[in-house]
């Protein structure tokens, strides 16, 4: 009996061990095929452009570095092909303008929002909630074409205020705002504030942001990310192209579809160097990013 | 005396409610609520250099179901193929995605077997969805390009495994397959995260009864797991498919030369070609984006009624 016994909970334990094995395995393997297409690009970025070509993949790094960084700032290649396409310091300077910029309208205005939403009594407060809560799924793609005609006809393209001012008005983030402030915002310091004759604007500002701040930092961490990764509205509203104006994926995706720069290691340090910031931030805030996915669930 | 003192103090701070959420609503009214009615106007007018001409429900019928002469008839096979295309990058896409992270978020939750460094792999997985997906794209186009020079074909050619490189990129369904590998590759980690929110919220008490009773893995997976996971499954399945009507940078730029793949061409891409022109086709892609927020409403309402429904279980088993 005891022996049978024995016998039972050994295999059992067998069983489990292998399993867990089984389950590093994949779970390895898929971390190398999450990695690997971005390994790849990163040494072909070291690489010399003959070397791609006739080596194909390599894992470890090349030594030019220096001279592909060298031929992506010099105008005389190709009649600056080069440089009239891809400018690293502007791309920067601009998308870290307009992602800062709609990162910071977004988080302040969605808090107001779901901060007036919360302590504030008022006839129409139900149907706002209701109505934010139900436009949050309206996808961008849908009203572009009037947004773009709209804008043409204010004479707003080529320009970067269509491009953060509608951060004011995030559904998504309203809501996300809302269930925090719900859960986790002890309503009687308004009251406390008031009695000790703060003024409401005050009130938000001093005693409710600190309180705030966790999640007004998650969410501003997603608004940077999504307006840094954007592609779509930028290329439609920024109209003529124009380097000076143009963002980081609107550069990378310049140089994809400019034939005349072929050099293969300048075009794989092009795109490092557009995903370099976002991986550098997600890998020091990994943490907070992690958790905070499924807390902002309804991004769609 | 007291309670009509607080009434009256509620009255006079409700205008405050409204100052707070006006610069939200005026925003939004500006730079959306009226581009929604005007792009539902110019699906009524012309197209190109006759733009100001009302045309009634001539771009719906075009679009739909073609009409007399050959460029309507074009336009309508062209927005037809984008639809299929959608549907079909879509349905693939959702499925190596679901299958992955329904797999990975039910073993990174068990707590009988429990694997090494799970935070670790958490990370690594979600990693490819913070990455801009043109840089995705540019990352994927050099990786599987058409030419002899690009990464898989040299890799190939080296290995003796081809002789001709392969036209990744130009083929109309290996140019598919990439497009789904590419976005579940961006994806699986999100849909696992979300996932595995909805598992963490399972009573672990369940899992030890089935246990005890003798329930197998795979029992109690169909039988436990899935039944509670159906709600936030539904909510993936519905956000993931608004989110496929929209696809766009991965499709618009995984392409050599200056055309886009008619195979990748989805409806969110014809919408942009359509207006992104000298003379832009306003009525054609106006349209179009009608058509899709239709369909985007119908599925809408699902996760609405799915939604309402779903509290169901959560609050019975609060009761209990």
């Amino acid at each position: 009996m005891a022996d049978s016994y024995n016998h039972s909970d050994k295999t059992y334990r067998t069983k489990i061990a292998i399993h867990s094995v089984i389950r590093l395995i994949v779970c390895i393997l898929l971390t190398i095929i999450c990695l690997l297409p971005i390994y790849i690009i990163l040494v072909n970025a070291t690489r010399d452009s003959n070397d791609i070509i006739v080596n194909g993949v390599s894992l470890l790094p090349g030594g030019s570095l220096i001279k592909n960084i060298g031929s992506l700032n010099d105008p005389t290649i190709q009649n600056g092909a080069y440089t009239d396409t891809f400018n690293v310091w502007l791309g920067y300077r601009n998308s870290l303008f307009i992602s800062l910029a709609s990162a910071a309208l977004s988080v302040f205005f969605s808090g107001l929002t779901a901060y007036g939403l919360t302590v504030y009594d008022f006839k129409l407060k139900k149907p706002a909630t209701t109505f934010i809560l139900a436009i949050m799924m309206i996808p961008t793609q849908v009203v572009s074409t009037g947004f773009l005609q709209f804008m043409a006809q204010i004479k707003w393209l080529d320009n970067y205020a269509p491009l953060i001012l509608p951060a004011i008005a995030a559904p998504s983030v309203v809501f996300f705002m809302l269930q925090y402030m719900r859960s986790s915002f002890p309503l009687d310091i308004v009251e406390a504030a008031r009695i000790d004759g703060c003024g409401e604007f005050r009130t938000f500002l001093q005693i409710s942001l600190p309180i705030f701040k966790p999640a007004f930092a998650v969410q501003a961490i997603f608004a940077f990310v999504a307006s840094w990764n954007n592609y779509y509205t930028p290329s439609m509203l920024l109209v003529s192209g124009k380097l000076e104006q143009r963002t980081m994926p609107m550069m990378v995706a310049a140089i994809l579809s400019n034939d005349k720069i072929t050099d293969y290691g300048v075009r794989n340090l092009a795109i490092v160097l557009s995903i370099i910031p976002v991986v550098v931030i997600y890998l020091c805030l990994s943490k907070f990013i992690v958790k905070g996915v499924a807390l902002g669930a309804v991004k769609g | 005396m007291q309670a009509t003192g607080k009434k009256r103090k509620s009255v006079s701070y409700a205008k405050y409610g409204y100052i707070f959420i006006a610069p939200f609503f005026i925003v939004y009214a500006f730079f959306m609520v009226y581009p929604l009615i005007n792009t539902f106007r110019l699906s009524f007018f012309g197209n190109g250099a006759s733009a100001d001409v009302f045309v009634g429900l001539q771009n719906y019928q075009y679009l739909l179901f073609g009409g007399s002469d050959r460029a309507a008839n074009a336009i309508q096979s062209q927005f037809m193929n984008s639809m299929g295309n959608t549907l079909i990058l879509w349905v693939g896409n959702f499925v190596v995605q679901i299958v992955l992270s329904l797999l990975l978020a039910v073993w990174f939750s068990d707590v009988r077997i429990k694997i090494k460094g799970t935070g670790f792999f958490k990370v690594i997985m979600y990693l490819p969805n913070i990455i801009t997906a043109s840089s995705v794209a540019g990352m994927f186009l050099l990786l599987f390009g058409n030419t002899k020079y690009g990464a898989i074909n040299s890799l190939l050619i080296n290995w003796e495994a081809i002789i001709e490189p392969i036209k990744f990129i130009n083929n109309v369904w290996s140019s598919r397959v990439l497009v789904m590998l590419i976005q579940s590759w961006m994806w699986f980690g999100n849909t696992m995260l979300l996932l595995l929110s909805g598992i963490f919220g399972i009573d672990p008490s369940i899992y030890e009864a089935a246990e005890i009773d003798g329930s197998s893995g795979a029992n109690t997976f169909f039988r436990i797991t899935m039944p509670i996971l159906k709600p936030i499954f539904i909510y993936v399945f519905i956000t993931s498919m608004i989110g496929g009507l929209q696809m766009f940078d991965i499709p618009y730029l995984l392409h050599e030369g200056r055309t886009i793949r008619p195979s990748l061409q989805t409806g969110a891409v014809f919408i942009y070609q359509n207006f992104h022109q000298a003379n832009p086709n306003y009525g054609y892609s106006a349209a179009a984006s009608v058509i899709l927020f239709i369909i985007t409403g119908a599925l809408g309402m699902i996760i609405y009624k799915f939604n309402t429904d779903s509290a169901a279980p959560v609050k019975k088993r609060k009761k209990k």
